[in-house]
């Protein structure tokens, strides 16, 4: 892909710097984020050169120490501003239940619910164009965690990984299902078509997911929130396949959501229990992070919903 | 003593409390009308509630009923 738009000052000089790779940084590095949709897109553009890096980009700037110098001094004031917003709940009882309880009390409106009964088909196509963000890099983010972690959570990571890129068969990698599945209802399937669109609470949930997965110090925040992403996605998919079905939307994009109805029963078990479980058990210190993790998937996504249904509904 | 001296824990089943079973690998499950189901994945999920709509498989349902009818 190409990078994407620039959405503010910063961004503006930033997106110019990483195309034409100036001999100084110290440009770049004098401006302030301009707002949070400003700073989120540059952490995005930042953070993708990790994943697939972009067209125009040169690949060399990865590592480079003024792309690196401006990422850290973005990531700093994103952590803060997540940490601002947590609100730990007391754990009590054993570690998984206490994690389940968690994610169940968290309390949000759901996009789920609004898709199966009362959404139209541009709302689903909007939200299928938003989750895109997400779903054409599904389970990247946590793949970063892998080699940060011993043995016995390593493997249970693995056992659920494993599942997400389709047991080792090409056609069934999670993202290659939502990418046919878009095709099929006329969207763009290409990794990152759809960013420049994406709303800043998406940004947040993508940036999120790579800032607790680039950072060893993050690990258990980047397990607790695939398990909660995990624990509060098999019913909402079973919604969001019904509310589909209704609108006569493609079989592709059915399909992707009923295959998580099940995965995902899977999946909340593994991530919880022998993924967390086995991480905090290890080490009982994590069990913060962990939460912390969990509650910023919980809170973002709930972010998310509110923008999103408050635009739907007036 | 060295770590490696124990072997860890990688049972074939988990009894998830309140949840389903989970089993690994590859099997057979035959639900209650005597239809069987292949696994597919690395890790399976057995409704254990009996209200799950994707029998014999778990679909997160049991999150949803009253704890004293959860297994």
């Amino acid at each position: 892909m190409l990078a994407p738009k620039a959405r503010g000052r910063l961004g503006e000089v930033l997106l110019e710097a990483l195309r034409n790779e100036p001999a100084s940084w110290h440009n770049v590095l004098d401006v302030a984020p301009e707002h949070a949709d400003d700073l989120q897109l540059c952490l995005w553009a930042l953070y993708e050169l990790h994943y697939r890096g972009f067209d125009d980009v040169s690949d060399a700037l990865e590592w480079h120490p003024g792309p690196l110098t401006l990422r850290h001094e973005l990531e700093l004031r994103f952590e803060a501003e997540l940490r601002e917003r947590y609100r730990p709940r007391p754990l009590d009882g054993p570690f998984a239940d206490a994690l389940f309880s968690l994610v169940a009390h968290h309390e949000g409106p759901s996009l789920a619910a609004y898709v199966q009964r009362d959404a139209g088909v541009d709302h689903v196509l909007e939200l299928l164009r938003m989750r895109s963000v997400y779903h054409l890099k599904e389970s990247d983010p946590v793949a970063w965690v892998v080699p940060r972690l011993s043995t016995v959570p390593k493997a249970a990571l693995m056992e659920l990984q494993f599942d997400e890129y389709g047991g080792g068969d090409p056609n069934k990698v999670h993202a290659q299902l939502f990418a046919r599945g878009l095709e099929a209802c006329g969207l763009r399937s290409e990794y990152g078509a759809y960013l420049d669109e994406a709303p800043v609470e998406v940004l947040e949930q993508n940036n999120a997911m790579s800032l607790f997965g680039l950072h060893r110090r993050h690990r258990g925040a980047a397990l607790g929130h695939l398990a909660a992403f995990e624990a509060t996605s098999s019913m909402p998919s079973r919604r969001l396949a019904q509310g589909l079905e209704r609108l006569g939307l493609p079989a592709q994009m059915i399909a992707y959501y009923r295959e998580h109805v099940e995965a995902d029963a899977v999946h909340e078990q593994l991530a919880v229990r022998l993924i967390c479980g086995a991480l905090v058990d290890e080490d009982p210190a994590l069990a913060e992070d962990v939460t912390f993790g969990a509650f910023t998937c919980l809170d973002l996504e709930a972010r998310l919903a509110t923008r999103v249904l408050g635009e739907w509904t007036t | 003593m060295s770590v490696l001296d124990d072997e860890f824990d990688h049972p074939d089943v988990v009894v998830c409390p309140g949840g389903p079973l989970l089993i690994r690998g590859h099997h057979v499950v035959e639900d209650a009308e005597g239809r069987p189901h292949e696994t597919t994945r690395p890790v399976s999920a057995v409704c254990r509630c009996g209200k799950s709509a994707s029998q014999p498989w778990c679909d997160g349902t049991h999150k949803v009923i009253p704890q004293s009818g959860r297994p």
